[in-house]
């Protein structure tokens, strides 16, 4: 019995102990930025494999959320006789929620897991060590770069995805359901609204971009430098990310839109 | 006996792993320009050793002073200059696997100089001339051998010309041909550019044939201290059958265990 409690705390206390470690390498990332600003060029090419390889994955699934969000969206609205609304319903799913958190969960699964796979398996191989005793700091050369490309390119890869799945709105609802397209259009641009609805989706986005890309660079950093430390830690970014975006999602939505 | 001080020197040295005490009460002198070995079995904390020197780990009690300055008291800026002027070779390379072998070598160039790139191009060729592997600048490392991936890593820890370089294992898991080559290239670049060299190792043959001194540690502490003549004729039980590689003497065969007997008649553990 003792047993069990005296493992139940060295756990905690482990837990606490790694999210102390976190944050401290949170505020390291920041200040690297110091040294980010004169050479752009490791931002670039950051924004490129973070960001730009994850347009594929971001364009399809967005289509496809969009014509779903049709379907279903008609399904009910035509129950009212209130079809013409489509494209406020759809727009305003994409932009307030699905589109923030369903690029999350793509980005998660997608540069997240590689960036700890990369960061971790640059441990286990001793580069990160040899950084070092090049006297050059992995943190601010490695981390830094990496932490502000994921922070850019989530509320991109999220505008991307609204986008995209309005335009799949469009297809399904205008294209093969008949619903007037003149209204589909208008009544979405009357009833969308930019403080209330898009800047809270970017700000949602924000934070997602934050929290996921510093989860994949700790946990990466953080690594048991083996194989085996390295794949837990490649599947710890994506379930944490995950219940960190849907969690921080509710509280958020319930921050903007409570009242 | 040099007159110079010695450029790396270690006093009263301990360090531990958790419960387990790697280092208790080291001295070591490393004297300028020579190759200095330390050996000792596998887990001695060799490669710790080397991390404590460069500043990636701190000792629990002792000091670390090279060229004057006590590693651990410095600030980081401070600490990341000294760094430049220590290179360090570790085991598997650590070459960064997305550049190319020139530009692995070029990196702490373009990092810590403003040199132009016509410049950084001659001495990135020069250096890769010096380990003979000019003609696979434009490889990734994946296609480098074992070998060649430490002579690599080589050239680019002596790319900023340091005043010391650190070998982590140069020699493991070679075979003869590069383990030759590799040991040469210890010895000729140490003499011909003037550096000092520290030779993390346990094969004994390559290490002796190119050391000025060598350290034996064991246990966590230096059990023996000479020159490779000196220590094959040491009086010291452990240190001979280090030297020659002998499986049973001070240093047992087997780890720590009740005995057979005991061990297989015994129901413990048998379902």
């Amino acid at each position: 019995m003792l047993d069990v409690l005296a493992s139940f705390g060295r756990k905690g206390l482990e837990a606490f102990e790694r999210l102390g470690r976190g944050h401290l390498l949170f505020l390291q990332i920041l200040a690297g930025i110091t040294s980010l600003l004169p050479r752009p060029g490791l931002l670039v090419a950051q924004l490129h494999s973070i960001g730009v390889r994850t347009i594929t994955i971001i364009v399809v699934s967005g289509l496809f959320v969009g014509m779903v969000l049709s379907l279903q969206g008609y399904y009910v609205l035509s129950q009212f006789a209130a079809e013409d609304s489509l494209g406020v319903m759809v727009a305003a799913s994409l932009v307030r929620e699905l589109g923030p958190v369903v690029t999350a969960l793509l980005f998660a699964g997608r540069a997240g897991s590689a960036l700890t796979a990369e960061i971790g398996l640059m441990k286990a191989t001793e580069q990160l060590s040899g950084l070092e005793m090049m006297a050059v700091d992995p943190v601010r050369r490695i981390l830094t770069p990496r932490f502000f490309a994921g922070f850019i390119s989530m509320p991109l890869l999220a505008a991307l995805f609204s986008a995209v799945g309005v335009i799949g709105g469009y297809f399904v609802g205008v294209g093969l359901l008949g619903v007037d397209e003149g209204a589909f259009w208008s009544q979405m641009q009357a009833k969308i609204d930019w403080d209330g609805d898009v800047i809270n989706g970017v700000i949602k986005s924000l934070v997602f971009g934050v929290i996921c890309t510093w989860i994949a660079l700790f946990q990466g950093y953080d690594t048991l430098p083996t194989s085996t430390g390295v794949s837990r830690s490649t599947t710890r970014t994506v379930v944490h990310s995950a219940l960190a975006v849907l969690v921080l999602d509710f509280v958020l939505t319930a921050l903007m839109f409570g009242d | 006996m040099s007159i110079d001080p010695p450029l790396i020197k270690i006093r009263d040295l301990h360090f531990s792993r958790g419960d387990r005490v790697i280092f208790d009460g080291v001295d070591i002198d490393i004297p300028r320009g020579k190759v200095t070995a330390i050996m000792g079995p596998s887990g001695t904390g060799k490669t710790t050793l080397l991390k404590l020197i460069g500043g990636q780990l701190r000792p629990s009690q002792g000091t670390i002073e090279v060229d004057g300055l006590n590693v651990h008291a410095l600030s980081r800026k401070a600490l990341f200059k000294l760094r430049m002027r220590m290179g360090m070779l570790f085991q598997t390379g650590a070459l960064l696997t997305d550049l190319t072998v020139y530009d692995n070598v070029a990196y702490p160039l373009r990092e810590h100089t403003d040199l132009p790139e016509s410049m950084i191009r001659r001495l990135v060729l020069m250096k890769l001339e010096a380990v003979g592997l000019r003609g696979a600048r434009d490889l990734l490392p994946s296609a480098l051998s074992g070998g060649m991936a430490r002579r690599v890593a080589l050239a680019r820890a002596i790319s900023l010309d340091p005043m010391m370089v650190m070998y982590d294992e140069p020699f493991t898991g070679q075979d003869p041909i590069s383990m030759g080559v590799l040991a040469q290239l210890v010895r000729r670049l140490n003499d011909a550019v003037g550096l000092t060299s520290i030779l993390v190792s346990h094969d004994v043959e390559e290490t002796s044939a190119i050391s000025d001194l060598v350290y034996v540690i064991n246990g966590g502490k230096v059990i023996e201290q000479g020159t490779p003549g000196e220590l094959a004729n040491s009086s010291s039980a452990s240190v001979r059958q280090f030297m020659s590689g002998l499986p049973d003497g001070p240093v047992g065969f087997h780890y720590d265990a009740p005995t057979l007997d005991e061990d297989l008649l015994s129901m413990r553990g048998a379902s």
